[in-house]
């Protein structure tokens, strides 16, 4: 009798389950046409989740769905037509998605860091490569106290990362000295407790507890960004495909938006134009 | 109905088993409990199915090792005989962009983090052991040993907050250097292999027969000569293998060592620098890799598994000789 009974439970159970996984694949197809799938840098990541949130309040019937793997990974999704949109934290390389065309959707600054009690206030981009390639060993090279330099960098792969290779290292290498750090944060969280340290950072997450250098006398912040006397900018990208889906289009024309616009600018970003 | 049959099974199984048991490996099947219950078809059948199915069970766990194996090596051997052995394992140029990959500072990095955390590790498990084993009442054991057992629970991600926000501090206002270092990583994989070891070795230390200890006892040692020349003595290969079996953790961990070893490319000096392991290389670049950079952070796992057989051969070695010797006993 037991027995009979656990059967006719594992049967129920069994059926239940069997069902519930046709409802959700139905669902799954029900949505199919209407999903926009963003895929890309972990630096744009929590922005486009903002927007798509926002913007399937006011389209509903639009389901936007963001995910994050690096600016590599997005560009490659998008060539391979896993994904509707790319995102990307750098400028394209060369023979990177061709079929494609990159919209500017924001511009982030990238910060030099220091620790707040390290008077040097002012660098050079010049002065910046050498403190990271170890050439200056020594905060005493760019007109600082006598201090060992620390400098701090992203893991390989990172968008920042390549972003700062790009606009400060050219073509020397970073110190293997460096530390590695996984995420901006943990970069801040660094260089808020050592005074030798120097690191670079998306400049809408530096706060207030760590310093942000100028650059050739250029103060960081969102005017000097969006006027272009500030140096290292990098582009937010948005890679899509030149005659783009109408669903697609419809969550970019939203980003682009002035509401999409202002939205970023709230969340620390520099607007695109 | 089931009268009969039972005997039948009975006449079946009985004549030439006692005689063969003696010969063949336990491996026969359940010979004797048969006998006990009714045999019917059906409970003969269903032994061989639950059979079949623990079996089943059992080779999915080696199935899922075989494919494991077999894919970190696809992906990550070529690479390494493109690139040369010899480039690979004793360059420390890591640069994935230019196509350069050698991993020599993260295997120094791994060895040298792994050494200073069994120095520390060993040194206070053993002297947890000893304690639990030989000096203890059974009342202040009760409590002591599942507190440091309970150790082994917390993930290892909260050792690591713990080290950056108190370790990390510490080491870089008092000892200087960054703070991230080889020193933090190893007091931390240090504390965190110390409930494996202390609990193999307390295993190891109460295997050894009383009557050793109450014969150094008889002939005038004190407790500790007793301690030092002759249990320890007489346990030293199960605290070996206990020791060996906490590198395997030390050196497999990655989560906690990412968070205190600052990750850089460059071989350690001292153990005041930074270091990279290479579970911290793999970890941290996997998410972006694609192409040559991707095949060799296979082609890292690939040196780790090395690494981790060759300790686990060792300690299954270690373990089975004394298991020899106590046979022979």
């Amino acid at each position: 009798m037991t027995r009979m009974n656990t059967k006719r439970i594992g049967g129920a159970a069994l059926a239940v389950a069997l069902a519930s996984l046709a409802l959700t694949a139905a669902s799954c197809r029900r949505q199919g046409g209407k999903t926009v799938s963003v895929v890309g840098s972990t630096s744009i990541q929590p922005f486009a989740e903002v927007l798509a949130d926002e913007f399937h309040r006011v389209y509903r019937d639009i389901e936007i769905e963001v995910q994050g793997g690096g600016s590599t990974a997005g560009v490659q999704a998008f060539m391979n037509d896993i994904a509707d949109v790319g995102m990307c934290s750098r400028n394209l390389k060369k023979g990177e998605a061709p079929q494609g065309r990159p919209v500017v959707i924001a511009r982030d600054g990238l910060a030099i860091v220091v620790h707040g009690s390290n008077p040097v206030n002012d660098l050079s981009v010049d002065q910046i490569r050498d403190l990271f390639s170890g050439r200056a060993a020594n905060w005493k090279q760019v007109g600082g106290p006598d201090r060992v330099v620390r400098p701090i960098s992203r893991e390989e792969g990172s968008g920042t990362r390549e972003a700062f290779e790009k606009l400060v290292m050219k073509k020397t290498r970073i110190s293997r000295k460096a530390l590695t750090q996984e995420s901006n944060g943990s970069v801040k969280e660094l260089v808020r407790h050592d005074p030798g340290a120097v690191g670079y950072m998306s400049l809408g997450l530096v706060g207030t507890e760590i310093k942000a250098v100028r650059i050739g006398g250029v103060k960081p912040s969102a005017e000097n960004v969006l006027n272009g006397s500030y140096s290292l900018v990098r582009p937010f990208l948005f890679i899509v495909k030149k005659q783009p889906r109408a669903d697609t289009q419809k969550y970019l024309d939203f980003v682009l938006s002035d509401q999409g616009q202002r939205l970023l600018e709230k969340e620390g970003l520099v607007r695109a134009k | 109905m089931s009268q009969p049959q039972l005997d039948i099974a009975a006449v079946e199984e009985g004549p030439g088993r006692p005689a063969m048991s003696e010969a063949s490996p336990p491996s026969q099947g359940p010979g004797p409990q048969r006998r006990l219950k009714p045999s019917t078809w059906w409970s003969r059948r269903s032994d061989r199915v639950i059979s079949l199915m623990l079996l089943a069970g059992a080779m999915t766990a080696i199935a899922a090792l075989a494919v494991i194996t077999a894919f970190i090596f696809k992906e990550g051997l070529p690479l390494m005989l493109e690139k040369g052995l010899s480039d690979f394992l004793f360059s420390s140029d890591w640069y994935p962009q230019e196509g350069k990959f050698g991993i020599f500072a993260m295997i120094v990095g791994s060895l040298a983090v792994t050494l200073g955390a069994m120095i520390i590790g060993v040194v206070f498990s053993l002297s947890c052991a000893i304690v639990l084993t030989q000096f203890c009442p059974p009342r202040v054991v009760s409590i002591l040993k599942p507190s440091i057992e309970l150790l082994a629970g917390i993930p290892s991600v909260v050792y690591g907050f713990m080290g950056v926000v108190i370790l990390v501090p510490l080491i870089r206002t008092h000892l200087g250097g960054p703070g991230l270092s080889v020193l933090a990583a190893s007091i931390v994989l240090g504390v965190m292999v110390l409930p494996t070891v202390t609990s193999i070795s307390v295993d190891a230390l109460q295997a050894v027969p009383r009557s050793y200890r109450e014969g150094s006892i008889a002939l005038g040692a004190t407790s500790w000569q007793t301690t030092w020349r002759v249990v320890l003595k007489a346990a030293r290969s199960g605290i070996v293998a206990a020791v060996i079996l906490g590198m395997g953790r030390a050196i497999g961990e990655t989560m906690a060592v990412i968070m205190v070893a600052g990750n850089p490319l460059d071989v350690p000096t001292s153990p005041l620098d930074p270091v990279r392991t290479l579970t911290s290389n793999i970890a941290m670049e996997m998410g972006y890799a694609s192409g040559d950079h991707r095949r060799a952070l296979f082609a890292t796992g690939v040196t780790l598994f090395v690494i981790i057989m060759i300790l686990n051969v060792i300690a299954l070695t270690v373990s089975r000789r004394r298991a020899v010797r106590s046979k022979a006993r």
